[in-house]
């Protein structure tokens, strides 16, 4: 109830949509024949870590659970905004590995009660003559977007490209229409 | 089915349903008193209702203008964008924009009709004084009041005040000129001041009220926002200006008798002081202490 949330002063918190996660492999296929980007094999995962006992062990759930088994290596990496990201590394690369992977990190996190602070989760490649580019994941929204920076750019974005991708990709995969939502995501850890 | 950790806090919401309550008696007994004035009342209601109608509108432009505060870009602002983006993101609400002021003083405010047309504005003040995750928590707050339609909320609310304050200027007007004439029509304008000036006591406590219960409101949105309750708390102990009140003395160190005694560091203030009744805000502590139970709910396994 939007109206009664108003008068009260309160909301829901916005629920994560993970399913939409597997559509990324066949995306990365299409990518790869089109215009020539090929999978890295991360997978990253990004949410905003509570305060507090709970979410500590959680964490440390997660860590078992992904070293377990000879499973990818797994690293857990704080960047500049005191975001968590949790970067899943296939070698040799295997997107479809890494984004179940990333799922599991998100199951847990979101049986943990900590669902509302997911943030995003990306899938990188790499184009000809090394230009990275990432497929973003907003859990909230349930969309994609492209995100290309130049590299050994001073912050800046191949805008052009990313388009390209959106228009590439528009049909296979929920993409983001609103633009203000591409959100940078400099020097994100599994980029 | 996944567990939650965001269940409402019931008496939050009971305390604004009864202000609401409240609020919504003062609209009918103004009508009444509006209904006995007679013609005049339609051209009241219509002034009061076009300058409120106008202070809602263009809130954001009026509130940037009154604080000096300027608009600024991603390119100007790269770090404050990237955290409202972030939280943007968490919450899903359409971003707004946002606005430096060039002011010493701590502060930060969100002002704007709908959340796509709102702007969150915090000072140089405080973006010099907080760190990363207090600045994070405050603009998680002023996003609450976005999400949370505050602005509206406010300015519906606030309509019984400034309609009692027109009658009563109005009551007085017509009581003047037709007094003398008509001995009737003076005992009513009378009985229409009287109503209007108690109207206008009671709503402006309610209002005030109602502020109080939104900050907690959108402190409460904020925590669960970020998931870093006490950052938010440390942001708001700076903000307040009291950190002198923490002692930095260990409580071991004390004499025996204060360390028994029940002395908590911030002093309780249990009675009403007349200074509660009319401050739009709630005092730091009743914020602290909702900060701390919503640290306790997250930290449970």
């Amino acid at each position: 109830m939007g109206f009664l949330n108003a008068v009260f002063g309160r909301r829901k918190p916005a629920r994560p949509n993970l399913d939409s996660l597997f559509a990324i492999p066949s995306a990365a296929i299409t990518v790869q024949a089109a215009m020539d980007f090929v999978p890295t094999g991360r997978a990253s995962v990004a949410f905003r870590s509570p305060e507090g006992r709970a979410f500590a062990d959680i964490e440390a759930e997660i860590r078992a659970l992904l070293d377990a088994g000879g499973g990818p290596p797994v690293e857990i990496r704080e960047d500049s905004f005191g975001f968590d990201w949790i970067v899943v590394c296939t070698e040799p690369a295997d997107v479809a590995a890494a984004v179940t992977d990333a799922h599991a990190v998100n199951t847990s996190l979101v049986e943990g009660g900590f669902g509302p602070q997911l943030l995003c989760s990306l899938v990188s490649f790499r184009g000809p003559e090394d230009t990275p580019l990432a497929l973003v994941y907003l859990y909230k929204a349930g969309t994609f977007y492209p995100f290309a920076p130049i590299p050994g750019g001073e912050q800046q974005r191949n805008n052009v490209m990313e388009l390209q991708v959106r228009d590439l990709l528009t049909g296979e995969l929920p993409m983001e229409q609103n633009l203000s939502r591409w959100f940078a995501v400099w020097d994100a850890p599994g980029l | 089915m996944a567990r939650t950790r965001y269940g409402t806090d019931r008496g939050l919401t009971a305390r604004m349903f009864g202000t609401l309550f409240g609020l919504g008696l003062m609209y009918v007994i103004l009508a009444a008193a509006l209904y006995a004035l007679g013609f005049s009342a339609i051209l009241i209601l219509g002034i009061s209702g076009a300058l409120l109608f106008g202070q809602w509108w263009f809130s954001d432009t009026l509130s940037m203008k009154a604080m000096r505060a300027v608009e600024v870009t991603p390119e100007q602002a790269p770090q404050l964008h990237a955290v409202v983006d972030r939280l943007c993101a968490m919450a899903d609400m359409p971003k707004p924009r946002v606005g430096i002021a060039d002011n010493d003083a701590p502060n930060a405010f969100a002002t704007g009709r709908s959340p796509d047309r709102s702007v969150v504005v915090v000072t140089t003040g405080l973006l010099r004084r907080l760190n990363r995750d207090e600045l994070e928590g405050v603009l998680a707050h002023e996003l609450s009041h976005v999400a949370h339609r505050d602005v509206t909320v406010m300015t519906v609310a606030s309509f019984t005040a400034i309609l009692a304050g027109f009658m009563v200027r109005s009551a007085m007007w017509g009581s003047m000129m037709r007094g003398r004439r008509d001995q009737n029509t003076a005992v009513i304008f009378l009985v229409v001041m009287v109503v209007s000036v108690l109207v206008y006591l009671i709503s402006y406590l309610l209002i005030n009220a109602l502020s109080r219960y939104r900050e907690l409101g959108a402190d409460r949105g904020a925590a669960l926002l970020t998931g870093q309750p006490t950052a938010l708390a440390s942001a708001l102990t700076k903000i307040t200006g009291d950190m002198a009140s923490i002692p930095t003395k260990d409580i071991r160190q004390m004499e025996s008798v204060s360390a028994f005694a029940f002395a908590p560091a911030v002093a309780g203030k249990r009675e009403f002081t007349l200074e509660q009744w009319f401050s739009t805000h709630p005092p730091l502590e009743k914020r602290l202490a909702q900060l701390a139970k919503i640290a306790g709910e997250l930290g449970q396994r």
